[in-house]
């Protein structure tokens, strides 16, 4: 059967063939479908896990213990989980363990753009990369084999053009795997890494990842496609597909092993061609690793090192360094668009975030944010986030500018699925070290932005199941917190009161502002769009300053709603000084 | 067989997904090589977003590069602005009469470009600039979420597909309890298209 699918379902698709057994993530764009994807076949254990770290341990876990594992991340998820990458490849597994690292030229939903090919080398594990989706269905089952033959993790690396882009795939059947031991390992030398075993095993993995470049010369997604002589194009991943677009007639090597590299391939390859070029998104990994085998090549001397590549882009590039014709490119037509409003993604209508983030900027203090939706109250008119880094920041972050002596007083604001990922320590911290940081938990009952995926605070697992939900009040509670405010986060009036009440505490505070996305089913159910009373409104532009794009200044600057786009939140509502925006009752009492 | 590549903009929430995941199961039955590409995460949250639809006998690239979409198939009149040049000049231009303002416009910082301006932009591009009451039509029917089938309504006529691959492939995509909805906001979408010349 021959179906499109996005290369993360078909990475789905081709673990559940291989007989993957359990499989853990943390959603990350562009990245959570394969879990998502997954959890929906029959067989299969799969857990959004609290973060890329434990997910990790998760799958390795499993393979430790015989059974096929596959963990899935986005590109800086990995850093998450870095630590224990690294000693997966120390170990080794029992049964096959396949990373899944889903990289995001661009930046479409992260804030790098980092190449983690560079992890597959620094912890000295192969890397394998598909070109389509076809490909990244059998790159799984591949890199399942390649990592029960050589005893290693197997880094599955995409980028968002592969994760999210759609092509016909080939549909096979689920082939059960037996666990790979009868019981699990007693292996103390193999799996405990204490110093005395470490040192065993480094020069092990030297050796296995010699072997792996041996197997690499003849591994059959590393493929010669000769052409015109006059240009050989070195390429990887959806590159391979601009390559073969832009230069038809080229020669080409695509590789589908990134690391190691094949040098006799290579060299071969080199060889045979008057121009060697390497066409690859983001770093100069493959240029890198050619050069080191001393073969002269050009790559990021032509190719942009920053942001994605395109047809254009790379027939741009191509002109400039003279490999193609300057005829090779269509002018494009110059535009007298005028200065065009710019369209950023914005906090949604009736968003749980936008009143908090309306009071706390009132207060005038630096507010350290984190990862999520409500970073975009970054934006006017809210302009309410004064640093932003990683998942987890925002506490640590307000702690240390606190503790140096910054005479203003800190918010930290952290949604709930970031607060159970790595928001936690940071707020034991600031609790051991005597902080003033004000803590704000959003609470908007999901996992917002990557697309509502449950956490420990819904109640439900991955795999639909009824589980503890854990209450955050209690948790901060125990974690030594004395200070705790739960509020309706569309309470403006009980927000406010909450952060003075913080403001005035000399010590941690947190406050628990909990109302769900207005993007939930139960949420929608109760959207009702509200009203302007024209009469009432004098045009003074308070409302305006909460930002929702509900609400539509008009020429004679009073306000009209939108009904299509109005939830009904009532947030306005509590803003305007005249009381000429019909609250929900008065609009239900209208109707 | 022609290679044919439509990019889809819009804004985040407005339904452009449904529309190309429709437009390249359309492709694929109908016997093309289909490749599509969008964008997931936070752009999907009221930004402008754009997808990526190729028809053909061996498509590489998912995404179009700018200048070479035959179809700029367009939710929203600012967005049809914005990507205006990734039309390839003589393309078709299809556009929703539909204006979402973004929060800089709504409260009062920023200008949204006139009809004429918009018009103007397209035609600099192309002479083939449609423009469909794409939700006002929508509305009509009974809800205006379905104004994206519409559009691939009107789209679908300048397309040699028949008319129940079509209408198989959306009933498929869509929610039981819509499925009407949707199949009529279709053949609206076509009717519109000859009245208009679309």
């Amino acid at each position: 059967m021959r179906k499109l699918l996005s290369g993360n379902e078909a990475i789905a698709r081709g673990a559940w063939e291989a007989g993957v057994v359990l499989a853990a993530a943390y959603p990350g764009t562009p990245s959570t479908e394969i879990l998502e994807t997954l959890a929906q076949l029959p067989g299969v254990y799969c857990e959004w896990s609290t973060n890329e770290k434990v997910a990790m341990d998760v799958a390795i876990g499993a393979a430790y213990a015989g059974r096929r594992a596959l963990t899935a991340m986005k590109h800086v998820g990995l850093n998450v989980a870095a630590d224990a990458f690294f000693y997966a490849s120390m170990t080794g597994t029992e049964a096959g363990l396949v990373v899944v690292s889903a990289d995001d030229p661009a930046m479409h939903s992260s804030q790098n753009e980092q190449d983690n090919r560079r992890f597959a080398k620094f912890a000295r594990v192969p890397c394998v990369e598909p070109s389509d989706s076809q490909e990244a269905k059998d790159l799984v089952g591949v890199a399942f084999q390649i990592s029960e033959q050589f005893d290693t993790p197997v880094l599955l690396r995409i980028t968002t053009r592969i994760a999210h882009s759609s092509t016909p795939v080939d549909l096979g059947e689920r082939q059960e795997v037996p666990p790979a031991v009868e019981k699990f390992p007693r292996n103390v030398a193999k799996y405990v890494m204490v110093p005395a075993n470490a040192r065993q095993r480094h020069p092990v993995i030297e050796e296995r990842i010699r072997r792996v470049q041996e197997f690499a010369e003849t591994f059959p997604y590393n493929r010669v496609e000769w052409g015109d002589r006059s240009l050989g194009i070195v390429t990887c991943g959806v590159a391979y597909q601009y390559a073969k677009e832009v230069f038809p007639e080229a020669s080409i090597l695509r590789l589908g092993m990134t690391y190691p590299i094949p040098p006799r391939l290579v060299r071969e390859f080199a060889q045979g061609v008057e121009r060697l070029i390497v066409l690859e998104e983001l770093d100069p990994f493959l240029e890198e690793e050619i050069r080191l085998l001393g073969i002269p090549v050009e790559g990021k001397s032509i190719f942009p090192l920053c942001g994605e590549l395109d047809p254009r882009v790379v027939r741009e590039s191509a002109v400039r360094a003279g490999l193609l014709p300057a005829s090779a490119l269509t002018p494009l037509p110059v535009l007298d668009k005028g200065p065009l409003p710019g369209r950023p993604p914005v906090l949604c209508p009736g968003c749980p975030h936008r009143g908090v983030f309306y009071v706390a900027g009132r207060f005038k203090v630096p507010i350290n944010g984190d990862i999520g939706c409500y970073t975009l109250s970054l934006l006017p008119p809210l302009s309410a986030q004064h640093t932003c880094g990683c998942m987890g920041a925002s506490i640590g972050v307000a702690h240390g500018a606190d503790r140096a002596g910054d005479p203003e007083r800190h918010i930290a604001t952290i949604g709930d699925s970031t607060f159970f990922h790595t928001g936690m320590p940071a707020l034991v911290n600031a609790v051991y070290n005597k902080s003033r940081v004000i803590t704000v938990i959003l609470d908007n009952r999901t996992t917002a932005m990557t697309g509502h995926q449950q956490n420990p605070g819904t109640g439900l697992t991955l795999m639909g199941e009824r589980t503890k939900e854990i209450p955050f009040e209690p948790l901060v509670r125990a974690m030594g917190v004395e200070e705790v405010h739960s509020v309706n986060a569309f309470d403006l009036k009980a927000v406010r009161s909450a952060f003075k009440a913080c403001l005035a505490y000399d010590g941690p505070s947190v406050i628990i502002a909990t109302g769900p996305c207005a993007l939930l089913p139960e949420a929608r159910a109760r959207w009702l769009p509200l009203e302007v009373d024209s009469e009432k409104c004098i045009a003074c532009g308070a409302c305006l300053r909460v930002g929702c794009p509900a609400l539509v200044k008009q020429a004679d600057g009073k306000v009209w709603i939108d009904p299509l786009l109005c939830t009904g939140c009532e947030v306005c509502v509590q803003v305007c000084p005249k009381e000429a925006i019909l609250t929900r009752e008065q609009v239900a009492a209208n109707v | 067989m022609r290679e044919i590549n439509f990019l889809l903009v819009g804004v985040g929430g407005q339904g452009t997904i449904l529309a190309s995941n429709v437009l390249a199961d359309v492709g694929l039955e109908a016997g093309y090589d289909v490749k599509k590409a969008e964008v997931h995460g936070m752009a999907q949250r009221g930004g402008s977003v754009t997808s990526h639809v190729r028809w053909g006998r061996s498509v590489r690239s998912p995404i179009i590069g700018a200048g070479e979409a035959d179809v700029l198939l367009a939710f929203e009149k600012l967005e049809a602005v914005r990507y205006a040049e990734n039309l390839r000049r003589g393309g078709l231009a299809l556009v929703s009469d539909h204006a979402i303002p973004p929060v800089s416009v709504s409260s009062g910082n920023d200008v949204y470009p006139s009809d004429e301006k918009v018009r103007s932009v397209l035609q600099a591009v192309t002479d083939e600039v449609h423009f469909v009451p794409a939700v006002a039509v929508a509305q009509a029917l009974g809800n205006a979420r379905v104004h994206n089938v519409v559009l691939l309504g009107a789209l679908s006529q300048r397309l040699e597909v028949p008319v129940d691959l079509w209408e198989r492939v959306i009933a498929a995509w869509v929610p039981e309890r819509h499925r009407d909805l949707n199949l009529r906001a279709f053949r609206r979408g076509r009717e519109l298209a000859l009245e208009h010349g679309g």
